[in-house]
């Protein structure tokens, strides 16, 4: 629902875009055949509808490229949304998704199998896509350590209630720009951190291990992301007719 | 008698109240703050109906195309540490 269908709808008037860096037919040595068998892959680390990727990451760790292609094919969604929701960019997404994985599969060695390979492959798919952030604003750096905050700054914009269900009043379509357009408004430092623990639903242990960052810092910056969201949400779903409390 | 939570308390607490991860004691004394301050109950539904709308969203199959480019990558990437 949402924003996941409009991507959707979004990619596929992108796939007429042309790729930047086309890749020559003539080196690809996987026919569509085997891409399709490699499609089907995930039943193979899946028992009783349950995705368990140990198997699958055991036969990758010998070298067994299929078993690899399997857990590509799990993940490789949610890190091409995640990219997106990151460097909001198609084809920086797509340059993220391609990295994380090829990244991955390069280092899969240094894997320790501490933590979930999932939250694993976040961590390198954060890092690719801060980087794409950095060599867009050649004048200024991101970085997730920026801005620490001190407590002292939380903003509350307006007070209005809302309607029980607010996105009702919208049409899929124009609720996914809204939602679209509040992620986007918020500082890289912030948004890494909501999509993870809000969208994407890591922990929040699991996010501060993606984004090498201390569980406080996580738990601050979801703080103001969120309250940040819900000021920007507020004045498409505010009950209509009720205006502002008294500002506090 | 334990001391009321000023609005600034509250909106401090506010995501590990929502999360549920607060303890007891300090659980009681939000809810106690949201049926007392109108614009921190006001702030307290929004934020999580905000969370609600956000986590209703879901992840789409990724685009043919896209999944195609990033297994020939792979492949390419296959190759040139086999002949390696």
């Amino acid at each position: 629902m949402g924003l996941g269908i409009r991507l959707c709808r979004w990619r596929r008037l992108l796939t007429r875009i042309d790729n930047p860096n086309p890749i020559n037919p003539d080196e690809h040595l996987l026919t569509c055949d085997m891409i399709d068998s490699l499609v089907e892959l995930p039943a193979q680390g899946t028992q009783s509808g349950v995705f368990d990727e140990t198997d699958l990451l055991a036969q990758a760790r010998t070298g067994d490229t299929r078993a690899f292609s399997g857990l590509i094919s799990h993940y490789e969604g949610k890190i091409f949304r995640l990219a997106q929701h990151i460097t909001q960019n198609r084809e920086d997404a797509e340059d993220v998704l391609q990295e994380t994985f090829l990244k991955a599969y390069e280092h899969l060695d240094q894997f320790q199998g501490n933590s979930k390979f999932y939250t694993w492959i976040v961590r390198i798919a954060v890092n690719q896509a801060l980087m794409k952030l950095r060599k867009r604003k050649t004048d200024r750096s991101v970085s997730l350590d920026e801005g620490i905050d001190t407590g002292e700054d939380i903003m509350i914009r307006e007070i209005a209630a809302w309607d029980e269900d607010p996105e009702q009043r919208y049409s899929r379509a124009e609720l996914n720009e809204i939602l679209d357009s509040a992620v986007q408004s918020l500082a890289p430092t912030y948004r890494a951190v909501f999509v993870l623990r809000d969208v994407e639903e890591l922990s929040t242990e699991e996010t501060a291990e993606a984004l090498e960052l201390s569980i406080p810092a996580v738990k601050s910056r979801l703080l103001r992301a969120r309250l940040q969201l819900r000021d920007k949400l507020t004045s498409f779903f505010k009950r209509k007719g009720d205006d502002a409390f008294a500002y506090m | 008698m334990t001391p009321l939570l000023t609005c600034k308390e509250f909106l401090q607490e506010l995501s590990e109240f929502l999360d549920e991860t607060t303890d007891a004691d300090i659980r009681a004394k939000l809810e106690k703050h949201t049926t007392e301050c109108p614009n921190c109950w006001v702030i307290c539904d929004t934020t999580k109906k905000t969370i609600k709308v956000f986590k209703g969203m879901q992840a789409c199959a990724i685009p043919e195309d896209v999944h195609a480019r990033l297994m020939a990558a792979m492949e390419k990437k296959n190759a040139a540490k086999v002949k390696a």
